[in-house]
């Protein structure tokens, strides 16, 4: 008898199930995010996957097991390291050469109003859209005509060049959005032209500026185009990856590239939680 | 003095960055234009002949690989917009707090080398490699089957390695509409598909026409992913110029071939700019 009416008791109850609760149920669109998500990590895990692969021929496709002898003989290839190291420091010099000039341009041109202002955007936006191989091509043909010699000096020039737009593009958005009252303020209050924009307009600016170099810093250890048609015999890290695929990629390149990535990711959270923290 | 100094304040500011893109960006450009009408080989030097023909020739003999070049662009564009406007509006409308988040896991592959993201999705690609050999090992894919070498390779490597391009605009622009107008949309009785068809998708089309921008120059004018993951029989117009350069020493034919190359891309976006969407094009653009 009792174990008939709890048969009832449990029947009326199945039919009313349980809905998932929100945050536990995924919408297709959700799915397909994750599933691109997926797809765009996937050369990268392999990447860091295939640092750690014991092969040990000369082409490294096949997993044939794990090790870490690769992350010991990290600088064994010397001419690697060496690539690695001139790709860092040119970053570093060209990021902060542009950073202070094209901090300026931007700054001029979110501010004032001066002739030639309409005729730079234009500079600029066709600096930001001309593609990579023309950048790289006239260069060269402007290196072959006056005969200079090209290397590291060369890259570094290249570099500045096709990052100072953006720089400025980044601290214009910035500059358009402030309220000039603020140095206004500072004027009227007996600061003069250094110490106004030390004090007053380069912390107002700072995000901008910030955005700017890092996206500087991004493009010169990226670059390969431009670099490669002006690199003479000076080889940075993309230029070594390009000229080893046809020999065979050692293990090596994948883990420089994973110790980049991984610093790379932490400057980016760690920055990230910062201002997040700032806004609060 | 203050006065003089503050009218000139802009122009001070801005003449190292001009004077360096004047010196590193127009002038080698002008040059380039002077050699592509020049005659002459490495040894002898080369001569100012306006020589057309460097023109002429080179678009006559490479322009298979100009239309190539232009037709993969449009695949890959196409094809990175259809991909990325579903993931862009799911973070916009639905990311909720972990909108950022989503957004950084989009970026990820920029904190890879552009060069080493392409040799890894050849590893995607390659026959016995850790997909595509475990795949056919256990009888997925057809024994025949084969993607590296093609244009397919090509397309899916210049569709992975611009994408984030895409991505971006988009979801500004998505992120821009202001949410109210949405729900009007819905209070005046719109189906989900016109709400998203008569308000979403015109609003956020400046987003796409910025990503278009974005995506289709260095689309067509690269070389790396036609030598990577093409190989000879899918080179596109960047890998002629690369080897005119370096491999022939044929600079004028290859200056020709770079200015056209430049002058075909720019025509082809500022008359995209003014037929569909004029100045917000070009200012998304610039931002």
């Amino acid at each position: 008898m009792t174990t008939h009416t709890e048969a009832r008791v449990t029947l009326t109850k199945t039919p009313r199930r349980r809905r998932v609760p929100r945050r536990f149920r995924i919408s297709g669109l959700h799915l397909y995010t994750l599933a691109l998500i997926g797809w765009l990590v996937l050369p990268i895990a392999i990447m860091i996957l295939f640092g750690f692969n014991d092969t040990r021929s000369k082409q490294n496709f096949q997993w044939q097991g794990f090790t870490l002898r690769w992350y010991r003989h990290l600088f064994d290839k010397g001419d690697l390291t060496a690539a690695v190291v001139n790709s860092l420091t040119i970053a570093l010099l060209s990021t902060l050469i542009t950073t202070v000039i094209g901090t300026f341009a931007g700054l001029a041109l979110g501010r004032y109003r001066f002739r030639g202002k309409g005729s730079t955007n234009l500079v600029l936006f066709m600096a930001i859209s001309c593609p990579e191989i023309v950048m790289g091509a006239s260069l060269l043909s402007m290196f072959v005509t006056f005969n200079l010699p090209r290397g590291y000096l060369t890259i570094l020039l290249a570099h500045v060049m096709f990052s100072i737009a953006f720089v400025a593009v980044t601290v214009r958005a910035r500059v358009v959005g402030l309220d000039p009252a603020v140095e206004e303020a500072a004027q009227d209050l007996g600061a003069g032209p250094w110490t106004r924009f030390r004090l007053v307009t380069l912390p107002m600016i700072m995000p901008g500026v910030l955005a700017g170099a890092l996206l500087a810093f991004v493009l010169s250890i990226d670059d390969f185009v431009i670099t490669n048609f002006t690199s003479g015999a000076t080889v940075t890290f993309p230029l070594w990856i390009y000229g080893s695929t046809r020999t065979g990629t050692p293990p090596q390149v994948n883990v420089m590239g994973t110790l980049i990535f991984a610093v790379g990711v932490l400057i980016a959270v760690v920055s990230a939680r910062r201002s997040a923290r700032a806004r609060r | 003095m203050a006065g003089v100094r503050g009218r000139l304040a802009p122009y001070l500011m801005i003449l190292p960055g001009g004077l360096w893109l004047a010196a590193f960006f127009l002038v080698p450009i002008v040059l380039m234009v002077s050699l592509s009408l020049q005659t002459g080989n490495l040894i002898d030097g080369f001569q100012q002949t306006l020589h057309w023909r460097n023109y002429t020739d080179g678009l006559s003999t490479y322009g298979d690989k100009f239309v190539r070049s232009l037709w993969y662009g449009l695949v890959a564009t196409v094809a990175c917009i259809v991909i990325a406007y579903p993931a862009a509006y799911w973070i916009a409308f639905r990311g909720g707090r972990a909108k950022s988040t989503y957004l950084f896991l989009l970026l990820l592959p920029y904190f890879v080398s552009f060069i080493l993201r392409t040799v890894s999705w050849k590893l995607v690609l390659t026959d016995n490699g850790p997909i595509l050999g475990p795949l056919r090992d256990h009888g997925v894919l057809p024994e025949g089957f084969h993607v590296l070498d093609t244009g397919v390779a090509v397309v899916s490597g210049l569709a992975y390695n611009f994408l984030p391009f895409m991505v971006l605009p988009i979801y500004v622009a998505l992120e821009r509409i202001d949410p109210r107008v949405v729900e009007a949309a819905y209070d005046l009785y719109a189906s989900r598909a016109q709400a998203f068809l008569r308000v979403i998708l015109p609003l956020s089309l400046p987003g796409v026409f910025a990503g278009v921008i974005m995506t289709f120059v260095p689309v067509s004018s690269d070389y790396v992913n036609a030598e990577v993951l093409g190989g000879p029989q899918n080179t596109m117009i960047g890998n002629v110029i690369q080897t005119e350069y370096f491999n022939n020493s044929a600079y004028p034919t290859a200056s020709a071939l770079s200015f056209a190359l430049m002058a075909i891309l720019l025509v082809g976006i500022f008359a995209y700019a003014r037929t569909l969407g004029t100045q917000d094009v070009l200012e998304a653009a610039g931002r």
